[in-house]
């Protein structure tokens, strides 16, 4: 045990020796998330809107001055018919049109509720979220107004959010679980292998091997420092959206935590897997660029959404740890929901970490071939 | 007992063969040195010594253990220095030697009367980074964690390679002491007048042994005539000699030229008189022992000739 | 050797790295078509003495002209005269014996005409016609290192620099290598080599001697030998090595 203590503390003043490096591996992940974060999140300032009144009553006046007056919109155009949404959309000139339905006040005195259809560009989805989400918080507001007025109690204005050009809509929070995914599968993985394949490189792992110390030990105590690195490095990035990006954090952080070792252990597996296969650094980091990190990148559905993709890549994509672990993280983080519900991917998270493990434990060689 | 032996020990990379079906045995306690060239097969002979690589015929059988059985064992019993620098250059003396020492289930106290004479050298810089170090200093740092869990067996690769002159010669008044305190030491190294210095030795050439026994024995079966030329003219000496109907062999040697002949019954007036008809009058020539080097090259034209 | 024209003139040339002086004041001459043994201990400053002569590492202060061009202006023209080797690297291993000729005939800049010619001339010289489409790493070190001389001298430079072209080469080809160097000083080309083996030292018309950054002795072997009051090379070495051996570990 005192050994192993030893060989880790060895690996510890290497990487804090090299304290280049591990600024680079701490602020790397931080750069990212603030160049996610501000490339997806504008700031809404007069989005120009336009407005189909079919009712042309009291109640659509007020809410359409509501949301003139708050700022965030600029009255572009009234205008007659659905038809030339399109058309305003593919110019450009509007963001979102406000739809009433006719009788709007008249079935709200009568029914208690009326609906306002918002149709929104979501080509760029981010700003198409924001849009609507602004412009039905301020609907709801005006229902809160009219409702403590009490002249009409309980009535209901139902805003219906209609995307057009991105249906489907990925939500602004989407990249964090993304990125974080990312930097483990980075650090673990490219940093693991780069760190074996440089003892190879050097010679030491030739006395190393002429040591009494197994080859798992080696690894393993090679691997440590940054098993708590990447994850320090999730951590930082989960508190920055946190605190920042304000982005919602639901779920449980115990399942978190757990979720996120296992991930780390997998892609761990892999990184060593690399290391036995590679022999010098730049083999190992090409490997783990092209054969782990694009694959994370592309196939996870971390930027692109798999269900667009063609079929081979689809099947491909359930190959990917991060896939798995994107799914469950966006089901903690965003969802809420706990270990009942995202049961099978970590199963299917927890088999693909023994399968590397197993196969990289067998490849690991007690000899120089 | 012997410290290492070995049988018929041969090694391929794919098609080549990086040693040829090798047989030696090492005695206790010995300082036997491997004399080669880059390319013989060294580094190859000792890794398969070392459990690192797996041999594809032969045997080899050191403290009495087999390499591929008993490697666990060996591994705990062998203190390895292999020729590229094995030291951690970002760590200080000190964290090498205690990382080492760790790694062998030991500690620096416990085993320190083992180095204690070649570390005092570089203990006042135990704080210092071993990328920091003179060469020198290098060595004695790396020999020091190769020591440091007190091996029975040595295993140094090339250990004076791209040292300097004096490096060199402290290197072995280091591994003399060891030898006395009984450690059995293998050495490698392509600088022939550090043969001397072992107990035994084998020349190796191309993966196969051209000889091997002590460095005086194997001076002794040297049978030929030897003849040492010294002049100022040097290069038109060599350049004389080597068109001289009777020569075997002409080789610049330091400061003079070895040169022998085809015949056995020859004056060494005769190569005199040869060379001052060539206008090299001011030689010296003379009947002189040979070295280690010269029969290392004389072995070496033979196996040529043989293939 | 008759020939007093200096093709290398060094006068206090001084490198300080930080505190640390590597190279401290030295001074000499080279001449044309000498063979210029550069000896001194690891760490002596040998290395980076050599760095400043070819034009790879600036001077702190003092004076240098290798083939009359200066070290500190004009490394670009020391570059086109002169040639280079180094033990440790020099050809590429995974090109052809013809290809690495052929890259460094095109990056000195010679014709598609002269590169054709130099390539057949130096395979038949070095008898590696066979060899030709084979790859360097496939060759034995000693037939490397007398291919990598012969390629640093393709482009007839006057000087070429050897930076412990034999080590770890078999007595017989180290052999055959230094009457490659003979034969170019001959042809009038200078020759200024380092070495660890001392046998060696004594193949050169001068060595000089550096310790901790300075030169300590600078003659022809046998003089030096005489003034050490030695019986070989490597006894001048380790007395003058020794000297300071007590101040630096």
């Amino acid at each position: 045990m005192r050994t192993f203590a030893n060989f880790i503390l060895k690996e510890v003043y290497h990487i804090t020796r090299d304290w280049r490096s591990l600024l680079v591996l701490i602020c790397i992940p931080i750069i990212q998330l603030f160049l996610f974060g501000y490339a997806i999140r504008t700031e809404l300032n007069e989005a120009e809107i336009a407005v189909i009144d079919h009712s042309k009553d009291y109640i659509t006046q007020e809410i359409t001055n509501k949301l003139i007056s708050s700022g965030y919109f600029k009255l572009n155009a009234y205008i007659e018919n659905e038809n030339q949404i399109e058309h305003l959309f593919k110019n450009g000139s509007v963001k979102e049109v406000v739809i009433f339905e006719p009788h709007f006040a008249k079935k709200l005195e009568k029914e208690g509720k009326a609906s306002i259809m918002l149709v929104a560009d979501a080509s760029n989805p981010n700003i198409g979220t924001l849009v609507t989400s602004y412009t039905s918080s301020i609907i709801r507001t005006y229902q809160l107004e009219l409702n403590s007025k009490a002249i009409k109690a309980n009535t209901l204005i139902i805003p219906e959010v209609k995307m057009l050009f991105n249906p489907e809509l990925k939500s602004v929070y989407m990249f964090v679980p993304g990125l974080i995914a990312l930097i483990l599968m980075l650090v673990s993985a490219l940093m693991t292998s780069i760190t074996i394949t440089r003892e190879k490189e050097m010679g030491s792992m030739e006395v190393l091997l002429v040591s009494p110390l197994k080859p798992q030990m080696i690894i393993i105590g090679k691997v440590v420092p940054y098993v708590v690195i990447s994850f320090f490095n999730s951590l930082t990035v989960l508190a920055l959206s946190i605190l920042i990006f304000k982005i919602p954090f639901e779920g449980s952080f115990l399942l978190f935590t757990f979720e996120s070792v296992l991930f780390i252990i997998t892609a761990l597996a892999l990184g060593i897997l690399i290391s036995t296969i590679a022999n010098s650094q730049l083999a190992a980091m090409m490997m783990s660029l092209g054969g782990l990190l694009m694959p994370t990148v592309l196939l996870s559905g971390f930027i692109y959404p798999v269900e667009n993709m063609p079929l081979v890549l689809q099947w491909l994509s359930y190959l990917i740890p991060a896939k798995w672990f994107l799914i469950i993280l966006k089901g903690i983080m965003l969802k809420g929901l706990g270990i009942e519900q995202l049961w099978k991917e970590t199963l299917i998270l927890l088999v693909m970490a023994l399968f590397y493990i197993a196969i990289s434990t067998r490849k690991l060689k007690i000899r120089l071939e | 007992m012997n410290a290492v032996e070995v049988n018929g020990l041969t090694k391929y990379y794919g098609e080549k063969k990086a040693i040829l079906s090798l047989s030696f045995n090492v005695n206790d306690g010995e300082l036997f040195g491997f004399i080669g060239p880059d390319g013989a097969g060294k580094t190859t002979l000792f890794r398969i010594l070392t459990t690192l690589l797996l041999p594809n015929e032969g045997y080899a059988r050191i403290l009495g253990k087999d390499v591929i059985k008993d490697f666990k064992f060996l591994r705990n019993h062998i203190g390895y220095m292999p020729g590229r620098f094995s030291l951690y250059m970002d760590l200080t003396v000190e964290e090498n030697l205690r990382f080492f020492a760790s790694i062998f289930n030991t500690t620096i106290e416990e085993n320190y009367h083992l180095i204690k004479d070649i570390y005092v050298q570089i203990e006042p810089f135990k704080k210092r980074r071993a990328g920091n170090l003179s060469g020198g200093m290098k060595q004695k740092l790396a020999l020091s964690c190769a020591l440091i869990h007190k091996p029975q067996l040595l295993v140094l690769d090339e250990p004076t390679t791209g040292v300097d002159a004096v490096s060199r010669r402290e290197f072995w008044e280091m591994l003399q002491r060891l030898k006395e305190q009984g450690i059995t030491i293998i050495v490698s190294t392509p600088y022939m007048d550090e043969a001397i210095l072992c107990d035994r030795i084998a020349l190796i050439q191309n993966g196969s042994l051209l000889d091997i026994d002590s460095p005086n024995d194997i001076v002794a079966k040297y049978k030929k005539r030897l003849l040492s030329v010294e002049t100022s003219l040097k290069h038109l000496a060599i350049k004389s000699l080597e068109n001289y109907e009777h020569k075997v062999s002409v080789y610049p040697f330091g400061d003079s030229i070895h040169y022998t002949d085809i015949r056995n019954n020859f004056e060494t007036a005769d190569i005199k008189d040869y060379l001052v008809s060539k206008g090299i009058v001011d030689c010296k020539v003379v009947e002189i022992e040979a070295g280690i080097e010269d029969v290392f090259m004389s072995l070496m034209k033979e196996r040529e000739h043989e293939q | 050797m008759n020939n007093n024209k200096k093709v290398i003139e060094v006068s206090g040339l001084t490198k300080r790295f930080g505190n640390f002086t590597a190279v401290d004041k030295i001074n000499f001459d080279v001449y044309e078509g000498e063979i210029f043994g550069f000896l001194g201990a690891n760490g002596a400053g040998k290395t980076t003495a050599m760095k400043m002569l070819t034009g790879l590492l600036s001077p702190t202060s003092g004076m240098a002209l290798v083939a009359g061009f200066d070290v500190y202006k004009q490394s670009e023209q020391i570059k086109m005269n002169i040639g280079y080797m180094s033990q440790k690297f020099s050809l590429y291993e995974d090109l052809t014996v013809a290809e690495n000729i052929q890259f460094y005939a095109g990056i000195y800049g010679l014709t598609d005409k002269q590169i054709k010619e130099k390539t057949d001339f130096l395979l038949h010289k070095l008898g590696l016609e066979d060899s030709r489409n084979e790859l360097i790493k496939s060759l034995p070190l000693g037939w490397k290192q007398k291919l990598s001389f012969s390629v640093a001298i393709i482009h007839d430079p006057s000087i070429v620099f050897l930076d412990e072209p034999t080590g770890g080469v078999d007595p017989i080809t180290r052999r055959q290598f230094w009457g490659l160097i003979y034969e170019a000083a001959e042809n009038k080309r200078t020759i200024f080599v380092t070495t660890h083996y001392m046998d060696e030292a004594e193949y050169c018309d001068r060595i000089s001697i550096m310790v901790d950054g300075r030169i300590e002795a600078l003659d022809s072997p046998s003089k030096l030998k005489e003034q050490f009051n030695s019986k070989s090379m490597n006894e001048v070495f380790i007395q003058l090595a020794r000297k300071n051996q007590n101040q630096f570990v």
